[in-house]
């Protein structure tokens, strides 16, 4: 008999070739397991921070303590303790580091694991500047002066709380209080780093800025915090890369992103999320609980989210947009590809308040393995919203008969001028198209890349050049099988 | 002397509990054109379908050798890397996916196959191009998505450039029941002629006469029952067009 390979085995096969399954040995400085004010205090301490940052974290967790954790989504997972988790693990270093040389050369090992040697990158000179957090932490900030010049500000957040206090505190939370969701709530109270970019009127930023993630502890939870304010007519491009190594226990990632658009300014944000999604049989794997929400609040402002996702045992994630400027434009691009036993629940929310505000939401979504997938989107057009526009455009993909797939699109409509359209479809990758590939020599493995990349092409197409490429053999690696 | 490319001894294969293939015997020396000619239903398709390798086509007995090889352990894949070339019928689209794209995996899985160096992006492109115009297809086709959108002779046009990019030593034309778009069909048939050379071999499949007054044929078979019940040159086609296919299925 001829040896066709079965394609659902590739897919299967791959449940262990998580690339990025390395653990970096460094010594951490931890705080004792467990939450309560006093890891809050401590957490606070540590980094040294204000006194109405410390309030409005214990105002956050006594807030959290009332809340229940969400279970309208199409999830299921073990109930997370979460007495049993670090809330702060940063990697041993006395004195903040000035430049890479002074960095710990294993945290540099692991970033060219990753496939971001930093060292390389400042040679290679001005394409990307990255601010890697490592644990918590941010470690390195490169390309600041260059920023510098142009007055734009890109560093940790603990850093900017010390030396943007105005600006942090005039952001902070006002897109997403708070008192949001439970996820973002827990967030609020016990965030340890994460980045802050404010980019001043008019200033074009002259380099995509980068951060790069990567939960290293055991144990540890990962709330990082970003907010990115774009001021009158600025432009900035955000890539953001997530990674962690494989670990048998789930580790919790509970991040909260808040982008500030003003009158005439547009946020481009990138992801690509890779977290580690869990063995064959569904043991470990990241749960990824993820608040992301950009408010256009100047006229003709834009935001636009990209997102390619392979990675976590479990996520809970819909970058939103808040269209209160007029004639401002959100979009969403989304690309989420799950396998084994890997559970999303993930969409958008188009909120459109101003006139004439437009979005466009294009998502694919890809099942394999036993894998469970979820749509979930709101398009929202408040009274106020005079010609309101929206496109929305949900695509699933099935490999094999395991999977699951679904579309739960709402739309709220409250202003008769508005034009909505919705459209989906759900198709498998047919025989006939795998047998068209190999009749003319590609591997089944190939032919399989293949499809799915043309599948997912109107979203990579939006991604930057280079994110591009890392994202579309992420989606290889998450699709390839032993063979070849 | 002549080499056989393609040997089929007693063959017998079939689809679900259907048994179509009956203990089919055909040899294709090098340089040889055959047609395949039956009535609809008979199971031709099904012959280029076992030939190369589809799956849900269970052989039961019988061997086929390829190039002196065990055809039948071979991979859909592996078949085609060894230089066997299915012309489809009805060639499937494939969204997102341009053809240059496409092709370039197709070719550089064969240069892997063939132990020669992988083509590097330009010198493919330069490649590509040059065989596209000799078939009237411009650039902006090669952008676009393999088969969407695609008319029926454009379609056709875009398996005679794969072939031409591939050059393979053995073709199969599946042409058993379509409707046979005259423009299409010399698009194919001009292609087809320009790869024979003496040395490379071709089955056509195919229900109408038609289709052999484009490509000229060594040897004639009609097809019924699951096997060959006559074979001939030429002429035997056009007999079979005069009188039609009921006196051969009846022999049986």
């Amino acid at each position: 008999m001829s040896k066709n390979v079965d394609i659902k085995q590739i897919v299967e096969d791959s449940g262990d070739k998580y690339k990025y399954g390395f653990v970096t040995d460094i010594d951490s400085d931890t705080a004792p397991k467990g939450l309560n004010a006093d890891i809050i205090r401590f957490i606070s301490q540590k980094k040294g921070e204000p006194e109405w940052l410390l309030e409005s974290r214990l105002k956050a967790f006594e807030f959290w303590q009332s809340m229940k954790e969400p279970e309208w989504a199409k999830l299921s997972y073990d109930k997370i303790d979460y007495q049993d988790l670090y809330y702060y693990s940063a990697p041993k270093q006395k004195v903040a580091p000035k430049s890479l040389d002074e960095v710990n050369p294993e945290l540099l090992k692991t970033y060219d694991k990753l496939g971001i040697p930093l060292k390389e990158q400042e040679v290679l000179a001005g394409v990307v500047a990255v601010d890697a957090v490592f644990d918590s932490v941010s470690v390195a900030t490169t390309y600041r002066a260059k920023l510098a010049e142009k007055g734009v500000i890109f560093c940790s957040i603990s850093e900017a709380i010390k030396e943007h206090p105005d600006l942090v505190r005039k952001y902070l939370g006002s897109v997403v209080p708070y008192t949001d969701n439970f996820f973002a709530c827990l967030n609020s109270a016990v965030f340890t780093d994460g980045s802050f970019v404010y980019i001043p009127k008019g200033v074009r930023c002259p380099m995509e800025l980068s951060t790069y993630f990567r939960i290293n502890a055991k144990n540890t939870g990962q709330f990082e915090r970003t907010l990115i304010v774009a001021d009158e007519g600025s432009y900035v491009s955000y890539l953001e890369g997530c990674t962690a190594p494989q670990r048998d226990e789930n580790q919790l990632h509970a991040a909260i992103v808040e982008i500030v658009v003003l009158d005439d300014a547009e946020v481009k944000y990138s992801t690509v999320q890779n977290w580690y999604p869990g063995d064959k049989e569904g043991k470990g794997g990241v749960y990824n609980f993820v608040t992301k929400r950009a408010a256009c609040r100047g006229r003709n402002s834009k935001v636009s989210w990209t997102q390619v996702e392979t990675g976590s045992a479990v996520t809970w994630k819909y970058p939103s947009c808040v269209l209160q400027g007029d004639n401002s434009v959100g979009e969403f691009y989304s690309v989420a590809l799950t396998n084994n036993y890997q559970q999303a629940d993930t969409g958008t929310k188009m909120i459109h308040i101003g006139k004439n505000t437009s979005s466009r939401i294009i998502s694919k979504g890809i099942s394999a393995g036993k894998s469970d997938q979820t749509y979930r989107g709101l398009v929202k057009i408040a009274p106020s919203a005079d010609n309101a526009r929206n496109y929305s455009q949900c695509d699933s993909l099935l490999i094999g008969s395991d999977c699951g797939s679904h579309t739960i699109p709402y739309i709220e409509n409250r202003n008769k001028t508005a034009q909505l359209e919705h459209e989906a479809t759900t198709s498998k990758i047919s025989d006939e198209q795998l047998f068209y590939c190999r009749s003319r020599g590609i591997s089944e493995e190939d032919a399989v890349s293949l499809i799915v990349s043309g599948f997912c092409k109107e979203v990579m197409q939006h991604l930057p050049m280079e994110f591009a490429i890392e994202a579309a053999k992420l989606i290889n690696i998450s699709l390839e099988g032993s063979v070849g | 002397m002549s080499t056989p490319l393609l040997e089929i001894e007693d063959l017998c294969a079939r689809v679900g509990n259907k048994e179509i293939i009956k203990n089919f015997n055909l040899t294709i020396n090098e340089g040889e054109v055959h047609a395949i000619m039956g009535p609809n239903g008979a199971g031709k398709s099904t012959l280029s379908y076992v030939l190369s390798g589809k799956p849900g086509y269970e052989i039961t007995s019988g061997s086929i050798k390829f190039k002196g090889k065990d055809l039948i352990s071979m991979s859909v894949e592996e078949r085609a890397r060894e230089g066997m070339f299915l012309i489809m019928q009805y060639p499937v689209e494939i969204p997102g996916v341009p053809v240059n794209s496409f092709l370039k995996h197709a070719v550089n899985a064969l240069h892997q196959h063939n132990n020669e160096s992988e083509l590097d992006t330009m010198e493919f492109l330069k490649m590509l191009r040059e065989e596209a115009k000799k078939l009237g297809i411009d650039n902006e086709m090669l952008k676009r998505a393999v088969n969407v959108g695609f008319s029926g002779g454009e379609k056709k046009r875009l398996e005679a450039l794969q072939m031409s990019v591939l050059k393979p030593c053995f073709a199969i034309l599946d042409e058993a029941d379509s409707g046979l778009d005259i423009d299409a069909i010399k698009v194919v048939s001009n292609c087809v002629n320009n790869m024979l050379d003496g040395k490379r071999s071709l089955l056509i499949i195919t229900h109408y006469q038609k289709l052999l007054n484009y490509i000229e044929p060594d040897f004639v078979h009609v097809f019924a029952d699951g096997h060959i019940v006559k074979s001939g040159n030429k002429s035997l086609s056009e007999e079979i067009e005069a009188n039609g296919y009921a006196s051969y299925v009846k022999e049986k």
